[in-house]
């Protein structure tokens, strides 16, 4: 199967076989919309966020390795104590957890001592956490500064990075599809918001846009040579681009996915809530949507937003208007959206020579730009010429 | 011989590399032996048990606190937690204002107030100064060790002194002092310097008083400033009697430090401290200066302590009456002295407490089970990986990626372990976390810089200049993109507060290590392995046979593919695929290798443009009858069309 999968690699590296990304980008972007919209209905249809303690502010104790998991006993030592409802959760097999409403120091310590009693456990088992009522609001404002100086920077990278603001502006307004759809499928599972969470999601858009920037640096490279050739589109130049990346997409996502996936396991059944399962739930779902999100959303809006440049659309003309003619010559059946070529039997041919040009100057032209880039693409390291 | 410059640099690569593990590895080990370091990473509290508090500093007005004042917080703090005999308590300000204090185990009452307390600062006016000899002499010892430019026996010769002065302080004790010794005052106290204050019972005290850092915290609540208080400079060792407080701190507008000034302005090569007092201030120093300039100078009373947190930091002589609450401090101070003591002036100014925002005691078994899941789920991650990667690319993940990632490791690890050694770093499980996390983007590294390779290979290029042309591509996405993690790391490292602070640290940490190892291991590796023959002419399980390229690939013998189709005349393609001294006749060379250098240099633009396509054209032609070796030798048979070119 790896063969296969090699073996599609090469057909869409060579734009063979290709899915037609760009082109279809409104289906896309219709099915991204509903997404969006469903992600942000889900959490008030479902009465908000499941907030944890760190947001509510209140008292949590664990106890870990007990034989005795009966429920009523939390319970009934917070009664005793504070007069309260205890929220006991049994989180895993032998991890027993009570959720209170905001204790004092006092009763804190009482409640811990009364839980050791009750499960019969040492003090070395009984772990208590206790959040003030404003500490969530400042964790939160804490990385609402982290995000807005996050987004800032990676902006500016990004403009300088690729010499044009409109993939930076395209990967950041994916970044907004990401987030917005990991959060409502964590809305959905009912897990607790907690700042591992929050960690999580900011991770998340640092992955996200690492995968964006594997697949815009793609794109950059086959825009490069772009204007010296009159043999495919952009569009179909841009659709190639994230079709060669496809397997490394897959790939990606399937080595990031792994490691996140056995700490989400190990987080969710064998250690309960906690810290690991909450950053690795977000991070998981972050690295599925992200890399679809590169593909169907981030990359697709950057072909919408050059296309209709005037350059391109020139260009787009140009190529599209000496097609029919240069297709019919060469007895090509179809062209993929990836800009191929393939002739009646579907295997890929090369595109026919230009018509020869009326004028020498536009030639010369583009031929001096061909060899600028023969040129321009040797570095020293490469020097090393004895392959051939 | 062309061959050897990438191997070389290979070479060179994979050395540095191994002076790099031998440096850390043995930096470590030498750590170990001195026995300030250990192999294993340091635990943070929730791996290994204990209390971390998040606390926020609050103020009784609305003055903003600014970072110099929570620095002397946190160093109050540290003083206090110290003062209890607590080993190993960790205190730093992360995010904007938050102070995180950890501390092993469960603390106790006293130690939660020592931590939320506020420090007050106060002016004392002093009634009599002794010096508490044994205590100044092993301070003055302890300095004299801590000069750096001792030699190794000096400081041992001088420790061993301390030592034994600390064991003969028993003996050297004076006699307890008793109230009896001391007659009583002679009337009612008038004003704040009189020393009808001292009774027998405080004389008594104030002989048998012995100095210490650690002040104890009902010592420091016994401090009623109505009352006399005995105490003293910890810097120096002078025990102090002082009279009530004269001034709170609380009146002090503001402290700064500046070069010390003669009456006529020159400088005179020390520095100062200035206080600035608000207007009660002013009018309480007038009345406080006054008083004391009236006692002779040089005597104590001449003098009064500042007291910060129940100790004395500095009791200076008054030197005239200051009646414009603007007193400066001068005593030989260096630069860092006076402004270190401006910081406690300003500190003094705006006593800070501190509420708990959140709290969490780890039991120790929970702690240990969260280290071993975190481990397990690590494990885990990681032989998913390796087997992921093996599956899609054969023994070059065996020979590459895994090797990769054990070195990955082991750098890690013993980046932490450094850490830990130098900076007190603490392994937390969101940390671990973090480092899991990073498995899939140290992986990453590789399927982008192979995917390229696999591409380069795609356009007929021989493994080794597949391997050198797919790293120029791949190097420049792999740099973006992990450029885009560390800033994100280093965001989330300075906005975070708590244990989730690790998760963002060892992600930047691995990132950074990813970039370095990508260079020096990962490539190199790939450079080294190209030359295999194993690999290069792509045997079954390589991962680079032709069945798992997906190619129709042709072994043009040792180790050289070559394209049956050439579908992509893609210009960015086959400059790349032209790496050498002379990119453009190597490619016009292939193109039409049937016209003579000599005679190709006299065509004109038009006229080789002509050649190419129809070379080209008679290429394709031939394509679909003949085989794949066929079409080799047809690329190299002379067409006659080429031959018509003008001359």
């Amino acid at each position: 199967m790896a063969a296969g999968f090699a073996k599609a690699g090469n057909q869409l590296y060579t734009g063979e076989r290709s899915y037609p990304f760009v082109q279809r980008s409104n289906l896309w972007f219709l099915i991204a919309a509903v997404l969006v919209v469903a992600a942000i209905a889900l959490p008030f249809l479902r009465g908000g966020f499941n907030f944890g303690i760190e947001f509510t502010g209140g008292s949590e104790f664990t106890v870990s390795q007990t034989e005795n998991t009966d429920i009523s006993i939390g319970e009934d030592v917070v009664q005793d104590i504070s007069g309260q409802e205890a929220t006991v959760t049994h989180i895993a097999e032998t991890t027993i957890r009570v959720q209170t409403e905001q204790l004092d120091e006092e009763e804190t310590l009482e409640v811990g001592r009364g839980l050791q009693e009750g499960y019969g456990v040492g003090a070395d088992q009984v772990s208590s956490t206790f959040i003030g009522p404003v500490w969530g609001e400042h964790v939160s404002q804490q990385m609402l500064i982290g995000l807005a100086v996050f987004l800032v920077l990676v902006a500016l990278y990004m403009a300088l990075y690729f010499r044009t603001w409109k993939m930076s502006a395209a990967a950041l307004a994916g970044l907004a599809f990401v987030v917005v759809v990991t959060v409502g499928i964590y809305s959905a599972t009912g897990f607790e918001v907690t700042p591992s969470a929050i960690i999580g999601f900011l991770t998340i858009l640092s992955y996200a846009l690492y995968d964006t920037m594997v697949v815009f640096d793609k794109i950059r490279e086959n825009l490069t040579p772009l204007h010296e050739q009159r043999d495919q589109t952009f569009t179909e130049r841009v659709n190639l681009a994230i079709n060669q990346t496809l397997v490394r997409s897959i790939n990606t996502s399937v080595v990031g996915i792994l490691p996140v996936g056995s700490i989400l396991f190990i987080g969710a059944w064998l250690l309960g809530a906690g810290t690991l399962r909450d950053i690795a739930l977000a991070l998981f779902t972050g690295i599925i949507v992200g890399t679809i999100a590169t593909i169907f959303v981030q990359a697709p809006l950057y072909a919408r937003m050059r296309r209709g440049d005037a350059d391109i659309r020139e260009h787009t003309e140009d190529v599209l208007q000496l097609r029919p003619d240069r297709l019919q010559e060469a007895g090509i059946a179809q062209v993929t959206a990836s800009g191929t070529p393939l002739d009646a039997h579907g295997r890929p041919v090369a595109f026919p020579p230009l018509p020869e040009p009326e004028e020498e100057d536009e030639e010369q032209e583009v031929e001096i730009l061909d060899w600028d880039v023969v040129l321009s693409g040797d570095t020293p390291e490469s020097s090393g010429e004895d392959q051939r | 011989m062309a061959a050897s410059t990438p191997v070389r640099r290979a070479r060179a690569a994979l050395i540095v590399l191994f002076l790099l593990l031998i440096g850390m590895g043995g930096g470590l080990a030498y750590g170990v032996q001195q026995g300030q370091a250990q192999w294993a990473p340091l635990l943070a509290l929730d791996l290994e048990g204990g209390t971390q508090m998040v606390l926020s500093p609050q103020v009784e007005t609305d003055e903003q606190i600014d970072d110099d004042q929570l620095n002397q917080a946190v160093e109050i703090i540290r003083q206090r937690v110290d003062g209890t005999g607590v080993a190993e308590a960790e205190i730093a300000v992360q995010g904007a204002e938050n102070v995180v204090v950890g501390l092993p185990g469960v603390p106790d009452e006293e130690t939660r107030q020592l931590i939320q307390a506020s420090a007050a600062m106060e002016f004392r006016p002093v009634l009599e100064v002794r010096q508490d000899a044994a205590y100044a002499e092993q301070i003055m010892m302890q300095d004299l060790a801590e000069d750096p430019d001792l030699t190794d026996e000096d400081r041992e010769l001088i420790e061993e002194q301390i030592e034994a002065m600390q064991e003969d302080e028993e003996f050297d004790e004076d006699e307890e002092a008793l109230p009896e010794d001391f007659d009583e005052p002679a009337g009612e106290p008038e004003h704040n310097s009189d020393l009808n204050w001292i009774t027998p019972e405080l004389a008594a005290d104030f002989h048998n008083y012995q100095c210490t850092r650690e002040l104890a915290l009902e010592e420091r609540e016994a401090q009623d400033p109505e009352a006399p208080l005995i105490t003293c400079n910890p810097e120096t060792g002078d025990v102090l009697l002082l009279g009530p407080v004269d001034v709170d701190g609380d009146y002090i507008d503001d402290a700064s430090w500046g070069t010390e000034t003669r009456q006529d302005g020159t400088p005179t090569g020390a520095y100062e401290t200035r206080i600035q007092f608000d207007s009660t201030g002013t009018e309480l120093f007038r009345e406080s200066s006054t008083r004391l300039y009236g006692y002779e100078q040089g005597s104590p009373q001449n003098r009064f302590g500042i007291v910060l947190d129940g100790q004395v930091i500095v009791a200076p002589n008054m030197l005239a009456p200051i009646t414009d609450g603007n007193p400066r401090i001068t005593g030989d101070y260096t630069d860092d002295e006076a402004r270190n003591l401006a910081e406690q002036l300003r500190y003094g100014s705006l006593p800070i407490s501190f509420q708990i925002e959140s709290e969490q005691q780890i039991s120790a078994t929970l702690g240990a089970d969260q280290l071993r899941m975190g481990l397990l789920a690590g494990i885990i991650g990681l032989i998913l990986t390796a087997g992921y990667a093996v599956f899609q690319y054969r023994s070059l993940a065996l020979m590459v990626t895994i090797p990769s990632l054990v070195v990955n490791a082991l750098i890690t690890w013993w980046a932490i372990s450094l850490l830990g050694w130098t900076d007190g770093y603490r392994l937390s499980l969101a940390g671990i976390a973090g480092l899991i996390l990073s498995i899939g983007l140290t992986a990453d590294s590789f399927v982008v810089y192979f995917e390229r390779v696999k591409d380069e290979l795609r356009e007929g290029r021989s493994l080794a200049g597949a391997v050198e042309a797919g790293w120029q591509r791949a190097r420049r996405t792999i740099l973006a993109s992990k450029a885009v993690n560390i800033i994100a790391a280093v965001v989330l490292y300075m906005v975070a507060v708590g244990n989730v602070r690790g998760f963002a640290f060892t992600l930047g940490l691995t990132a950074l290590i990813d970039v370095i190892l990508v260079f020096l291991f990962t490539h190199p590796l790939m450079q080294v392995l190209a030359r295999r023959r194993f690999f290069a002419s792509g045997r079954t399980f390589s991962g680079l046979s032709a069945k798992e390229l997906g190619v129709d690939v042709l072994y043009k013998g040792a180790g050289r593919f070559a394209r049956r189709h050439i579908m992509h005349p893609d210009p960015g393609v086959a400059a790349a695929a032209q790496p050498g001294p002379e990119p453009a006749a190597v490619s016009r060379a292939q193109d039409v290798p049937d016209i003579p250098e000599e005679e190709w240099a006299k065509m004109t633009i038009a006229e080789r443009r002509k050649a190419r396509e129809q070379r080209r054209r008679s290429a394709e032609g031939d394509e679909d009858e003949q085989s794949a070796q066929e079409s080799v030798t047809a690329a190299s048979s002379p067409s006659p069309t080429q031959e018509g070119g003008d001359r």
